[in-house]
């Protein structure tokens, strides 16, 4: 993986990350989105936007919706009212494969990995996007489909190298433990050198060792590599000090959204939390 | 206007026939959530036994009640043999076992009874109604109406049963979720016999209506695969949706064998069920009464 | 002692990503390739060849084709003697109306015309998965046979159905015999295995698992869904085409649709359960012990009843058969889910450590 130029603010970068990291312009925005399931809302009117190379973290209580805005930013969900902006582009309704090739990667809460799969292969699976070869040319194995294989490989082990899995490359996933299969499905997300990195609950189930192997990770993946982050997680202790802005969801809800800072002396956001009456 | 009438008519009473074998597929599925394949075997099973039972001299209820026993028993085998081992794994690996578990039954019944068919008499002759073929020039068979009939009964009785009683209840409950019906006190190991129980009972009724028709012979075990299309259509856990579906399966297997068969050289219904149920998927995945079905990531 | 990779380091990830990166491995297929193509062509008896190893590797690479879809890629089908069935009658009629092409020609063609008709009947795997699957596929199974039976140009007018297939001639030399009718299945079979194992280590490959294991996550990572499923029944239908192709005209010769019935679509199923789901050895093994456990139990039933003077009828043994078969699909479901190919790794790692227990 060659290191990307190192993010270059264009125009005003109206917050300056915490460590001098360099915060773009708006490259994901999220416009009067609204999800309902049958009767059930799962989000109402809600906007928030996301600048490159930030960590955004979506925070909230059980049920407030941040998987579902997770799911409606990758197009597993669509919504029925609002939009999402990438870049140039606007979407009501985009395939998750779409978003896939327009750059975005994402973990999930129950960690979908191949169980049949190797860690290797697994992770080997998020490069597909940059495959070309077709299936004649990988059956005869030569030229092309050869080189490009080996080549892929590189990267991949690249990330290996970097997520510091090697000892468990060529176990199949379903035997490793689950903090280990959280690294390698991050390890697939991030072979599709992704711009945007969504992370739905990365450190969920995990001792405090593995949570901080966790945080060293999402963080050199945004220092070296530069890629947004956009993260659901429920330890405030983690969004505090690695997320560059915040937003909090409440049945569906936008009711914060600002630097951690400011979310921490936010009323809404303490009485959704401690649970007072409305 | 009469002949449609008698090819509809006849079309409605197989399909009859189809959802009695259809019926014990959604029991043990309502039940166990197991898709059993080898009921077609059990069918066969049951109707061989039975026969064998008549031709040695043994009377007729008393042979019943020694068939119900023998198919209970297998019930309670296969239950513990193949299926617990089996408990976690995926549907498709449950479905793949009952397929070997046909084979050995179907090994096992010719290897105890032998495999010349047999006749089955149960005193009702398949022949047409007399006052409906003299009055209205319809030809309807006594025996596939005294199937249907038997048929209606066994549907109400059975619905019935899993509505209205304690047993019922609990069977649901099982086949929802194990570990939370074991949690509030229900015996597995109990509801799973009385499941396999009357899904042999209604093998068994299966096997009578359908050996009397055709004769007990090897090819009852395909009665099965016409069941498939009758359970996509109806859903595999609706019980209603059985009788629905093997209705409609019957009848338009027939109307179209019927109708559009001399245009493209006839011999339509080895396929046409199987066609109608996979356009019925395309549109609608869970048949007429089931659930839908959600994936989660 | 003998099966040890000390001292066999992999320098590159070329040679990490080899079939049979350890050299005892290589060594043994090498000698096994040996064997099969100059060894037993000169000692095998006609029965052998003909009734034997021939409808052996036919049917593996049947079992091949059914792997790489149900397998790999997770669709359940029954739908397998009828894609033979396309390609025995298509390669048929190539042969007949095509002047001058060459066998393998007819063969591909087969091929071919099972993969249209493959992709036709796997359209549905976009709705539908599961055991749904499976009686989209007997859809296929049906609806094939009794197209065969009624379209007369298909069987070239011939009113019971039954063709008859041309002889072999390859570059002017005639293959008539059992030996050369081996060799030429032995050939088409191991390229095309060969294939099948590049291309399951490779993307394609990965792709198929994935939509197997979790098609939802495959699709949220990029892997296009619609194009995966139809090409894993296309590449599938195709090897069975061409095993259905090689089935009329290097064992059958005289060809009914009757041959191609679900029977053998089952046979097949059985064979990948039995070998080993999503493995290239496995349809090989599963092949093998469904081709020769009915000479077996023939064998001990003869030795049975030639010492204890009884007699076995024959529906005893096949209904023995039938339960013995039975029994094993759910034995190896119960105990080995990944069958005979996972036993013979298994073996392979105790081989590793022998003489050493652990």
């Amino acid at each position: 993986m060659s290191l990307p130029p190192p993010g270059e603010a264009q125009g005003a970068a109206p917050h300056a990350a915490p460590g001098g990291r360099r915060v773009g312009d708006v490259v994901l925005s999220v416009e009067g989105v609204s999800l309902a399931f049958g009767g059930v809302k799962a989000l109402q009117d809600v906007s928030f936007d996301v600048r490159e190379h930030e960590v955004r973290a979506i925070i909230g209580p059980n049920g407030a919706g941040k998987s579902s805005m997770l799911n409606v930013l990758n197009g597993v969900y669509h919504p029925q009212k609002g939009k999402i902006r990438l870049g140039k582009k606007e979407f009501t309704d985009m395939d998750p494969h779409e978003a896939a090739a327009l750059g975005i990667a994402r973990t999930f809460q129950n960690i979908a990995l191949f169980r049949g799969m190797t860690a290797l292969d697994n992770i080997m699976t998020g490069r597909n996007l940059k495959m070309r070869t077709s299936f004649l040319e990988q059956a005869l194995w030569f030229g092309r489909a050869r080189s490009e294989e080996l080549a892929h490989r590189r990267a991949v082990e690249e990330v290996i190298d970097f997520l510091e899995i090697q000892h468990i490359r060529r176990t199949p996933v379903g035997r490793l433990p689950y903090g280990l299969q959280k690294r390698v499905e991050l390890g697939r997300a991030l072979a599709a050198e992704p711009r945007i990195l969504l992370l739905d609950e990365p450190m969920a189930g995990m001792n405090l060792e593995e949570k901080q192997d966790m945080c060293r990770f999402i963080l050199d993946v945004n220092d070296h590599y530069g890629t947004t982050i956009v993260l659901i997680e429920h330890d405030m202790g983690v969004v505090m000090d690695i997320s560059d802005r915040v937003v909090v969801l409440d049945y569906g809800r936008k009711i914060g959204d600002g630097t951690p800072a400011e979310i921490r002396g936010n009323q809404a956001v303490i009485d959704a939390y401690l649970g007072v009456t409305h | 206007m009469s002949f449609f009438i008698e090819v509809l008519a006849g079309g409605l009473l197989a399909g009859v026939m189809y959802s009695l074998v259809a019926l014990g597929f959604v029991l043990i599925y309502k039940a166990s959530g197991v898709f059993n394949y080898a009921q077609g075997s059990m069918v066969f099973f049951a109707a061989l036994c039975f026969v064998s039972l008549l031709e040695d001299g043994i009377n007729f209820w008393v042979a019943i009640v020694i068939t119900l026993a023998v198919m209970v028993v297998l019930g309670v085998l296969t239950e513990r043999i193949v299926l617990r081992p089996l408990v976690n794994q995926p549907p498709i690996t449950l479905f793949m076992a009952t397929i070997g578990l046909s084979f050995v039954l179907e090994g096992i019944s010719q290897l105890i009874w032998g495999s010349q068919p047999h006749g089955l008499e149960l005193g009702i002759q398949d022949v047409p109604i007399d006052w409906l073929s003299q009055k209205a020039n319809i030809n309807i068979s006594q025996l596939d109406f005294f199937a249907a009939f038997v048929a209606g009964a066994l549907v109400a009785g059975l619905a019935v049963f899993f509505q209205k009683t304690r047993i019922g209840r609990a069977l649901r409950a099982v086949a929802d979720d194990h570990q939370a019906a074991l949690s509030i006190g229900i015996p597995l190991q109990h509801i799973w016999m009385i499941v396999w129980a009357v899904a042999g009972f209604v093998a068994l009724v299966a096997g009578l209506m359908w050996g009397a028709r055709n004769g007990v012979q090897y090819s009852l075990t395909f009665v099965a695969l016409k069941a498939l299309p009758v359970l996509i259509l109806g859903g595999f856990e609706s019980i209603p949706g059985a009788i629905v579906g093997g209705l409609i399966i019957g009848a338009s297997e027939k109307i179209a064998e019927v109708y559009l068969g001399p245009y493209v050289g006839g011999g339509i219904e080895s396929w046409f069920p199987y066609v109608l149920a996979l356009a019925f998927l395309l549109v609608r995945p869970q048949g007429l009464f089931g659930e839908k079905i959600i994936d989660r990531v | 002692m003998l099966y040890r990779e000390a001292g066999q380091f992999k320098s590159s990830y070329a040679q990490d990503q080899q079939i049979f990166p350890i050299l005892q491995d290589r060594v043994g297929v090498a000698a096994l390739l040996a064997v099969a193509f100059v060894v037993v062509p000169l000692i095998g008896n006609q029965y052998w060849l003909q009734a034997i190893l021939t409808p052996f590797l036919i049917l593996s690479l049947a079992a091949l084709g059914l792997n790489i879809l149900t397998g790999y890629a997770g669709q359940l089908s029954l739908g397998t003697a009828a894609f033979m069935a396309v390609g025995a009658f298509m390669a048929y009629n190539a042969q007949l109306r095509i002047p001058g092409i060459p066998i393998i020609g007819s063969f591909v063609i087969g091929g071919l015309c099972a993969a249209v008709v493959g992709i036709v009947f796997g359209l549905p795997s976009l709705r539908i998965k599961g055991f749904y699957l499976a009686v989209a596929t007997l859809a296929c199974q049906f609806f094939v046979l009794w197209t065969i039976n009624r379209v007369p140009w298909i069987t070239n007018n011939s009113s019971s159905g039954v063709i008859t297939a041309q002889k072999i001639v390859i570059l002017g030399y005639p293959v008539a015999h059992a030996a050369g009718k081996y060799l030429l299945t032995l050939a088409i079979v191991a390229v095309m295995a060969l294939l099948a194992k590049n291309l399951m280590r490779s993307e394609t490959g990965r792709a198929f698992m994935a939509v197997r294991d979790m098609d939802v996550a495959a699709s949220v990572i990029g892997i296009p869904m619609m194009k995966t499923k139809l090409l894993a029944f296309a590449i599938s239908s195709f090897y069975c085409g061409v095993a259905g192709a090689l089935y009329a005209f290097c064992y059958l010769g005289t060809v009914e649709p009757e041959a191609f019935t679900l029977d053998l679509s089952f046979q097949v199923l059985f064979m990948i359960i039995i070998g080993g789901v999503g493995s290239i050895l496995g349809s090989f093994l599963g092949a093998a012990f469904i081709t020769l456990m009915p000479i077996f139990l023939n064998t001990v039933s003869d030795w049975i009843s030639g010492t204890f003077s009884l007699e076995i009828s024959h529906a005893l043994v096949s209904n023995t058969q039938a339960i013995i078969f039975g029994g094993l699909i759910i034995f190896f479901l119960i105990v080995e889910p990944n069958g005979l190919a996972r036993l013979w790794q298994i073996t392979k790692e105790k081989l590793r450590l022998w003489p050493f227990p652990h």
